[in-house]
């Protein structure tokens, strides 16, 4: 702790800046209603942390459960019918509730609009709209659970011919997907535009900070994919109540256009997913190395390309699906084309550190974790992209653990790595670090203890999403379930960590970390139109020359 | 940052692209009574192309917009045109 003090930035705002929780937006509003009708993206920001802290906490409890009746062999806590609807819950809650808004939402939504120096998003009302879809969604979600015949069994990827034909409440929980797609369709919309309209007349496109450059990729994906996934979800509706035969090849439909519509979405989704995480990694890395970012245009470029490259390989989820053999090749192919960006980003971040003053902080350990998983993640992505070694783990627990690897390794951490980066910008309180170091250690060996057991699963031929398994899989699923107590108790660490914060209320500045992008300059937390005077641009976003200056005066004043 | 001017179109080119948009839809009806053979649907295709490039160049005012926001436009067309041909492309060599 007494480290970073030492790098504490010494500016003081006046006090009667008061901050945009004493200010309602807009003015006037009382109580709850200053919540609930909110225009202030910064109050928008934390109602979808406390949202998402939720539905977080609730998958990961599903997932515990899920694991631990892996554990070992036969039924143990829960019925093999209630496994189906808990595996279900645990993906779509993840993916739809957590993965996909976390870090646009709270993050993006606090910090977009103040990196650029706009005093909002451009669309304020349209931002609480999507929240209230946000709300309604998982509302839907949590009423298709006691409703009907039970919540849907077939995983968060609704396949047909299953869905159509299973006695599950398919078609309510893919509302509550529909409902969540528009959600983030609306965001997406809003950071485009704020983007483009709203940005301070000064900043360039090459001033942006990195993180709204991230979040300015994911949002473009939002807006052209998402439509896709909404369709084949009213599709699958439509085939449940009215049988019209679109995916049933005796009627002249094509099972394979479900697979095709929903991955058009679903694959590029899972860079919703990355993008913002790795735009953070691009943010903290800088700060704790007190180094320019190495390769800005080269990690906005890796974005772009990222975004782009990432929309048209849907079809690596289907090459055991009886798809031709040139599609296989082709998307094969442009599979192994993505990895290209992503090792830029990688090569950056650590070629930033080389040579940097590097301060250990939760956040940077954090970022650290997330460059090692996502690397880990991303290099046995490789091992599923190429066709022929496909084919063996298609289906396995091989694959589980590579998407966790990717998901929860790369974006789960990166929003850790946000909250600690971001909490005392957004609350103006510090937390504690040694509880928070304990916790990431905690959660980054049990994250190793739980996945790379599914690893070596895969590779033996243990099946994903089955209940039970054969005697030689045992050690395996026991190691997971292990791994995955640890897992969970570190991250509940972590937030008990950060509530605690509350308790202490040590201050925290308005720069604690020596940043250099826009929310720094700007008190912690923010007032209501975030900044007090005119917004001064750098010319490069990573300057540290004014921190490093900065750093030495207090250094030669003690 | 792009321009944020004003673009006041007259309502006398207003009207004019509307009769554009008029005559196109005839065109599309004309050539509907017309057996083509299979460039049946390239024809349609055309004309409708046509006319929702009007709409959004006119009515929708892209044609006054900055760089970043034309190429913005332009690239979604591309994606919908990849994504379409690719999962054509599946169905052809299956």
């Amino acid at each position: 702790m007494s480290t970073v003090t030492e790098h504490r930035d010494s500016q003081h705002f006046p006090a009667e800046h008061a901050s945009f929780f004493a200010t309602t937006s807009p003015p006037g509003q009382k109580g709850i209603w200053a919540w609930l009708l909110t225009h202030d993206h910064k109050r928008l920001a934390l109602m979808y942390l406390w949202a998402v802290f939720f539905w977080l906490t609730l998958a990961l409890l599903l997932g515990l459960a899920l694991r631990v009746e892996l554990m070992a062999i036969g039924e143990t806590i829960m019925p093999a019918d209630v496994y189906n609807a808990v595996f279900t819950l645990h993906g779509v809650i993840m993916i739809f509730l957590f993965v996909i808004p976390a870090i646009p939402a709270i993050f993006g939504n606090f910090m977009l609009p103040i990196q650029i120096g706009a005093d909002d998003v451009f669309f304020p009302r349209l931002n609480l709209l999507s929240w209230y879809l946000y709300m309604l969604g998982g509302a839907v979600a949590i009423v298709s659970l006691f409703t009907g015949d039970g919540f849907a069994d077939t995983g968060w990827t609704f396949y047909v011919p299953f869905s159509v034909t299973t006695e599950t409440n398919v078609s309510l929980t893919v509302s509550a997907a529909f409902i969540l797609g528009m959600s983030s369709l609306l965001t997406g919309l809003n950071f485009v535009t704020t983007v483009h309209r709203m940005r301070v007349k000064d900043m360039g496109w090459l001033q942006i900070p990195l993180f709204t450059w991230s979040l300015y990729a994911t949002a473009w994906v939002q807006i052209l994919a998402t439509p896709v996934v909404s369709i084949t979800l009213v599709l699958v509706v439509l085939e449940r109540f009215l049988n019209i035969g679109l995916f049933d090849p005796d009627r002249g439909g094509d099972p394979l256009l479900y697979q095709h519509l929903f991955w058009m979405y679903s694959h590029p989704a899972v860079y919703i997913m990355i993008l913002p995480g790795m735009g953070v990694i691009s943010e903290i890395i800088p700060v704790f190395s007190r180094k320019a970012i190495f390769g800005y245009k080269g990690i906005v470029v890796s974005s772009l390309a990222i975004a782009i490259a990432g929309s048209l390989v849907w079809a690596h989820h289907m090459y055991t699906s009886g798809m031709s053999d040139v599609s296989v090749f082709v998307f094969s192919l442009l599979t192994f084309l993505v990895a290209i960006p992503s090792a830029i980003k990688v090569f950056s971040w650590v070629s930033t550190m080389y040579k940097g003053s590097i301060l250990m902080t939760p956040p940077l350990l954090l970022a650290l974790v997330f460059i090692y998983l996502f690397t880990v993640g991303g290099l046995t992505g490789l091992v599923i992209g190429a066709a022929g070694t496909n084919i063996h783990v298609h289906d396995t627990h091989f694959i589980v653990a590579h998407f966790h690897f990717t998901m929860f390794g790369g974006t789960g951490f990166a929003f850790f790595a946000a909250l600690h980066f971001w909490w005392p910008k957004m609350f103006g309180l510090m937390y504690n670090f040694k509880r928070a170091y304990l916790g990431a250690i905690l959660a980054t060996v049990g994250f190793i203890f739980h996945y790379v057991p599914m690893f070596i699963l895969g590779m033996q031929g243990m099946p994903r999403r089955y209940f039970d398994y054969l005697p030689q899989f045992e050690t395996g699923n026991f190691l997971a379930g292990f791994g995955g107590i640890l897992l969970v108790a570190g991250i509940l660490l972590m937030f008990v960590n950060l509530w605690l914060s509350f308790v202490s209320r040590e201050r925290a500045e308005g720069d604690p970390w020596g940043g250099t992008t826009l929310e720094w300059a700007v008190p912690s937390p923010p007032p209501v139109h975030n900044f007090i005077d005119v917004p001064r641009i750098l010319d490069y976003p990573y300057d540290f020359s004014e921190v490093l200056r900065r750093a030495a005066e207090r250094e030669k004043g003690n | 940052m792009e321009e944020e001017q004003e673009h006041q179109l007259s309502y006398r080119f207003l009207a004019l692209i509307l009769g554009g948009l008029v005559v196109l839809t005839a065109v599309t009806v004309g050539v509907s009574y017309v057996d083509w053979g299979f460039l049946n649907v390239p024809i349609s295709l055309f004309v409708a192309s046509c006319k929702a490039t009007l709409v959004l160049l006119f009515f929708m005012h892209i044609k006054y917009e900055g760089l970043a926001i034309k190429v913005s436009f332009i690239s979604t067309v591309i994606f919908l045109a990849i994504m379409i041909s690719f999962t054509f492309w599946d169905v052809a060599f299956r």
